[in-house]
């Protein structure tokens, strides 16, 4: 098996950390066959996104790597891997824990916040405008009904939910 | 008559009532009632599952737990909502722990998860309860002579363990519903993989590549339009191949149709109250085959 980067610090209990995390359950289980590799579209056209390689660095603690790149972004979510690894390591989820812990740790990719933002301000992903409100009028459709936007609050205030700030770039 | 809960999600009443228009007037016409409920957020899918799981397992049950209030089952149009709601629905009723901790989280906002309703896509919802062959004897206008390309897009089918809608290597579904409607079910080139839409915003290049590859696929195989089942995917592909136009050589004219469309025109809906505006690739081509 190759070895990491030389210089890449490596974090003592990152693994049981991700293992710990919701979705990274089945980290453990994953012996470097390469099956996610071979189902993954993404990684069909890039050498920056390899499933297999990103499971390898997060069992060898690999954190500030793995966090503070952009590979863990890069997962298109299709669930290919998950579906087919032979030891049903849930790959999909384990890279939505790294990301839960980069995002944490400060790393926000731009698009993120405005998700996170959203969420916390409407209740919604993607803002419904007065503009769509009235269309909605006209095309026939009935009115949209409110989100209950005090109880979203209060689930997100109870798991920590917040506005995730975007990093300013160095 | 069945009655169903619609979860709209936040994509579709946003940017496409053609989803919601025709998947409305065609249940309709089926006999199958929608209700709209009050206090549904957003479903909490990928991109929210990507900045705190727990977060978006709490979300979806809440909004499941507003459902089981009025007891009703939930319908999704978009694929998004429907993985997101069918994986916390799943994971929630076979696993007590989680559902206890999860439940704790709701109590704050008096709701309940209590896992007594189920959540179905669209195209359960029509397999299931209204059948292949009710569907067929149903058509008015049939789709003859159009050949689609079925694309299920990833969150109809996958994670199959939770999601439980079909084979995730080989459904079939899809196909069928096509060819209830009179049109040729076309077969293409790596029809099961991803269209690339959860790539848009971080990685635009890998995005369109993906769909690229689709829409190149499908137009080799001499299809007369792609249909969908998700708003991301209609997205990726449709202002998609707008995009295709600027990067690359080559004619990207495939129209992007949600099947609830298809479905819609066959029952005899005129496609020019379905908001046929909001393709960015026209529907002329389709149009011309049917009418």
């Amino acid at each position: 098996m190759e070895q990491v980067n030389s210089g890449t610090t490596l974090t003592q209990d990152f693994s049981i950390k991700v293992s710990d995390h919701m979705g990274g359950e089945t980290l453990k289980h994953c012996y470097q066959c390469g099956t996610c590799v071979s189902s993954c579209p993404v990684a069909k056209l890039t050498s920056s996104f390899n499933p297999r390689e990103l499971i390898k660095l997060a069992l060898m603690g690999a954190e500030e790597e793995i966090i503070s790149g952009e590979s863990i972004w890069l997962c298109c979510s299709c669930y290919n891997c998950q579906e087919r690894c032979p030891q049903k390591v849930e790959i999909a989820d384990v890279f939505y824990a790294l990301r839960n812990i980069a995002l944490k740790k400060g790393y926000i990719p731009s698009v993120y916040s405005k998700f996170s933002t959203a969420l916390f301000d409407e209740g919604r992903v993607v803002t419904i405008s007065r503009f769509v409100e009235n269309k909605r009028v006209t095309l026939g459709l009935p009115s949209l009904k409110e989100v209950g936007l005090d109880n979203l609050r209060k689930i997100l205030q109870a798991t920590g939910f917040v506005r995730l700030e975007e990093k300013e770039e160095e | 008559m069945t009655s169903y809960a619609l979860f709209l999600g936040c994509t579709i009443p946003a940017r496409q009532p053609n989803y919601e228009l025709s998947a409305r007037k065609a249940l309709t016409k089926l006999g199958v009632d929608l209700v709209d409920l009050a206090n549904m957020s957003c479903c909490c899918p990928p991109p929210i599952q990507s900045i705190d799981m727990v977060t978006s397992l709490a979300v979806a049950a809440n909004n499941i737990s507003i459902a089981e209030a009025a007891d009703l089952d939930i319908l999704t149009l978009c694929s998004g909502c429907f993985e997101s709601l069918a994986m916390a629905n799943t994971l929630l009723r076979e696993d007590n722990k989680l559902k206890t901790k999860i439940n704790d989280i709701l109590s704050k906002a008096g709701n309940e998860f209590r896992g007594s309703i189920q959540v179905k896509h669209f195209v359960q919802v029509l397999k299931e309860d209204i059948g292949f062959e009710r569907l067929k004897q149903s058509v008015i206008k049939p789709l003859n002579n159009l050949k689609v390309a079925a694309f299920y897009g990833c969150h109809a089918l996958r994670p199959s363990n939770l999601l439980k809608l079909d084979d995730p290597e080989r459904p079939s579904i899809l196909e069928n519903l096509i060819e209830a409607l009179g049109a040729e079910n076309v077969v293409y080139r790596n029809k099961l993989k991803c269209c690339g839409g959860l790539l848009r915003g971080s990685s635009d290049e890998l995005a369109l590549d993906l769909a690229r590859e689709k829409v190149l696929n499908a137009t080799k195989a001499g299809a007369d339009c792609i249909s969908t089942l998700c708003p991301f995917c209609f997205v990726a592909l449709d202002i998609g191949q707008v995009q295709m136009k600027r990067k690359f050589e080559g004619t990207y004219d495939m129209p992007i149709i949600h099947y609830s469309e298809l479905l819609a025109m066959a029952l005899g809906v005129d496609p020019k109250s379905l908001s046929p505006e909001i393709h960015r690739i026209k529907l002329d081509k389709v149009l011309s085959k049917i009418m």
